[in-house]
């Protein structure tokens, strides 16, 4: 959908030339977020504005939708696309719906279909349109500002959107309702996003690819998981942090890890098929549920050998179940809280469906370096060299 | 030094605060007992034909040289802005700061021994005089407007005119507007300087009061005037707040 092919921007300033994009190569696919993560000054935003061409690049191509934008005219190009600026800027002469409204009058709409559309996209950005229609811009907080940026850059509904750090304003908590409301939009809406971020955390979460830069080079593009797992170089490795082991836990839900395999016992069952079914399945403890098959305890088998009775009469509290699908970061925190190397896993009913443990988690985070260090050790395995030398290379 | 100007032709009280009507009323009030006791009541009334068509005359002055200094200053005032003459703009602003240093009085000189005697001499030299304010705020005012703001907008697609007209107009029309109240209100002040000219209005009974020293005489045309130039603010006041958009209004309406 997007694709960059040796962009280039030299700034030609008193002080001689900046190179603030240096023959960038990228491809966004349709519908996907692409993160553009890096230090300030590392040429984000001049990248950003060379797609919506208010930079005009130095060198060269972007392609958007397959058509080269040199060909089509500026202003024709940035109504296709919404764009979120860094400074936000809402018109303060006008109200939230004038703003909104900004890109349909030029594109002719009738003010009841402006109307309508503003309504639709406030409550998507859960902004009462009743509250919100008439304020002016001054009258915002600075993430009401910004969710009324966002709904200003989709209301023509463009196939694509850039946004240079969208959720920069606000504050931690609310950034995360934010980015929430606008992932579960994105999930319905499958736009093609470019996204600038200087928020590790806020690409891990947003982005299906994250391109990194440095000093107007792009160090690495990849997935998420990817560059968290195999960071190019030790540049990119202090940037993503220490703790990216810990921070590829957001990208996994518990259903990644989940083993659906695991026994289970209904309360009014005898503590014998409990004991068996420990026993089949080699381990030391079983959950108890009820008639609907909601885990209500469990029994540990050394409290259950040599006696007798119904599963439930020996059952003990439970670790706190968790959702198939929430993500992997929340369960283990909750693992790490109760002290537990295994949490049971229900679905949205409140069924049980199985169960996450220590062992299956780091053996699922450590799949991707064994399968790493597999490759290295095989270079011609698939004929492609491995990640992490390839970007070296390519940095260079 | 672009905001100390700006500052300076920014009257603080458009969104009219309550408190500025009573306090005008009660100026006016003490003004009248204070009229009243020394006789100028009687004074004003004996010469209210005159006051009434002199007033008209000022005000003619005033709407005719406004009028025109509007048309032009803020048209030139958005030229200066424009990319293309951009770099002159500082200059010709110099050239009018430096203009707006000659005396008002000097002014009507000169274009009284350019024009002859009689309206048009005065009204060029009033709308010169009222000139000055209304292009320097047109031109900070869009000058101030956020370059981020232009940015988004270029960013949306609108064309350069878009912009001018929905962007940087609206959003320095509070600043426009309060050069215009500055200028109004010299021009308001400085019409009885015309009298000198043969340009007419309310300046006749000030003069003449004060040649004959007739203190009533005189007041009863600077009474008049006073009372033209705040009125003549509050009505632009009052315009301004329909015209400006609440967004931009500073204050916490
Ligand atoms: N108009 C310009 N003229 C000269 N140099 C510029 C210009 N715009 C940007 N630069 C330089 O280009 C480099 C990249 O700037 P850019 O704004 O793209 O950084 P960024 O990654 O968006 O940073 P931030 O996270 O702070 O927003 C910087 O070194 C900057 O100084
Ligand atoms: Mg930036």
């Amino acid at each position: 959908m997007i694709t960059l092919d040796n962009l280039t921007k030299i700034f030609n300033t008193s002080m001689g030339p900046v190179t603030a994009a240096d023959r960038v190569c990228m491809e966004v696919a349709e519908g996907e977020v692409c993160v553009l993560l890096g230090p300030s000054g590392c040429g984000k935003t001049t990248t950003l504005k060379m797609v919506n061409r208010l930079i005009e690049k130095t060198s060269g191509k972007i392609l958007v939708g397959g058509r080269d934008t040199d060909t089509i005219d500026a202003v024709e190009l940035r109504r296709t696309m919404g764009y979120v600026i860094q400074q936000i800027g809402l018109f303060p002469n006008m109200t939230v719906e004038e703003n909104i409204g900004v890109v349909p009058r030029m594109l002719g709409w009738d003010s009841q279909r402006i109307r309508k559309r503003a309504v639709e996209l406030l409550e998507m950005m859960a902004l009462s349109p009743a509250v919100f229609l008439r304020r002016y811009p001054r009258e915002l907080s600075g993430g009401q500002q910004q969710r009324v940026g966002v709904a200003r850059a989709l209301a023509a509904d463009p196939p694509v959107l850039i946004m240079d750090e969208p959720f920069g304003a606000i504050d931690p908590i609310n950034r995360e309702v934010i980015q929430d409301e606008f992932l579960k939009m994105q999930q319905t809406l499958r736009k093609t996003i470019l996204f600038v971020s200087h928020d590790i955390d806020e690409a891990v979460k947003m982005a299906d690819k994250i391109a990194i830069f440095r000093g107007g080079k792009l160090e690495q593009f990849d997935s998420p998981d990817n560059v968290l797992a195999h960071p190019a170089n030790s540049f990119i490795a202090d940037f993503v942090g220490g703790d990216r082991t810990l921070k590829r836990l957001r990208l996994l839900k518990v259903r990644d890890v989940l083993n659906a395999d695991s026994p289970s016992v209904r309360a009014d069952e005898s503590l014998d098929i409990a004991v068996r079914r420990m026993h089949e399945h080699d381990q030391g403890h079983i959950v108890v549920t009820d008639q609907d098959g909601r885990p209500t305890g469990c029994v540990l088998l050394a409290d259950a050998v040599g006696r007798h009775g119904a599963a439930g009469d020996h059952a003990r509290a439970l670790p706190s179940p968790v959702r198939l699908d929430a993500d992997l970061r929340g369960a283990v925190s909750s693992m790490f809280t109760h002290d537990a190397e295994w949490l049971p896993c229900v679905d949205e009913a409140g069924i049980f469906r199985g169960q996450i443990t220590q062992r299956g988690i780091t053996h699922r985070l450590g799949d991707t370096y064994r399968a790493a260090a597999h490759a290295a050790a095989v270079p011609a395995d698939d004929g492609r060299p491995v990640a992490p030398q390839h970007f070296r290379g390519a940095a260079e | 030094m672009k905001t100390a100007l700006a500052a300076r032709y920014v009257p603080r009280f458009i969104p009219l605060p309550p408190l500025l009507p009573a306090l005008a009323a009660a100026a006016l009030f003490g003004l009248g007992v204070l009229v009243h006791a020394t006789g100028l009541v009687d004074e004003l009334a004996s010469r209210w034909e005159d006051i009434t068509f002199l007033s008209q005359q000022h005000m003619e002055l005033v709407a005719i040289s406004g009028g025109l200094a509007i048309l032009c200053g803020v048209p030139f005032g958005i030229l200066l802005t424009r990319p293309a003459v951009r770099r002159m703009a500082e200059n010709a602003m110099q050239v009018l700061n430096i203009g707006s240093t000659i005396p008002t009085l000097a002014i009507l000189a000169l274009s009284m021994s350019v024009l002859g005697i009689g309206e048009r001499p005065a009204i060029f030299a009033l709308w010169a005089a009222t000139l000055l304010p209304i292009v320097r705020n047109t031109y900070t005012g869009i000058l101030e407007v956020p370059r981020h703001l232009i940015e988004a907008a270029t960013g949306m697609g609108m064309t350069p005119l878009q912009i001018l007209l929905r962007v940087e107009i609206p959003n320095a029309l509070y600043v426009m507007f309060a050069g215009i109240r500055t200028a109004l209100a010299v021009n308001v002040g400085t019409v009885p300087l015309a009298f000198l000219i043969g340009g007419g209005g309310l300046g006749e009974l000030i003069f003449t009061g004060i040649d004959l020293n007739e203190p009533g005489m005189m007041l009863s045309g600077a009474i008049p005037t006073a009372t033209l130039a705040v009125l003549t603010d509050l009505v632009v006041a009052l315009v301004a707040r329909f015209v400006v958009s609440r967004g931009v209004m500073p204050g916490d309406r």
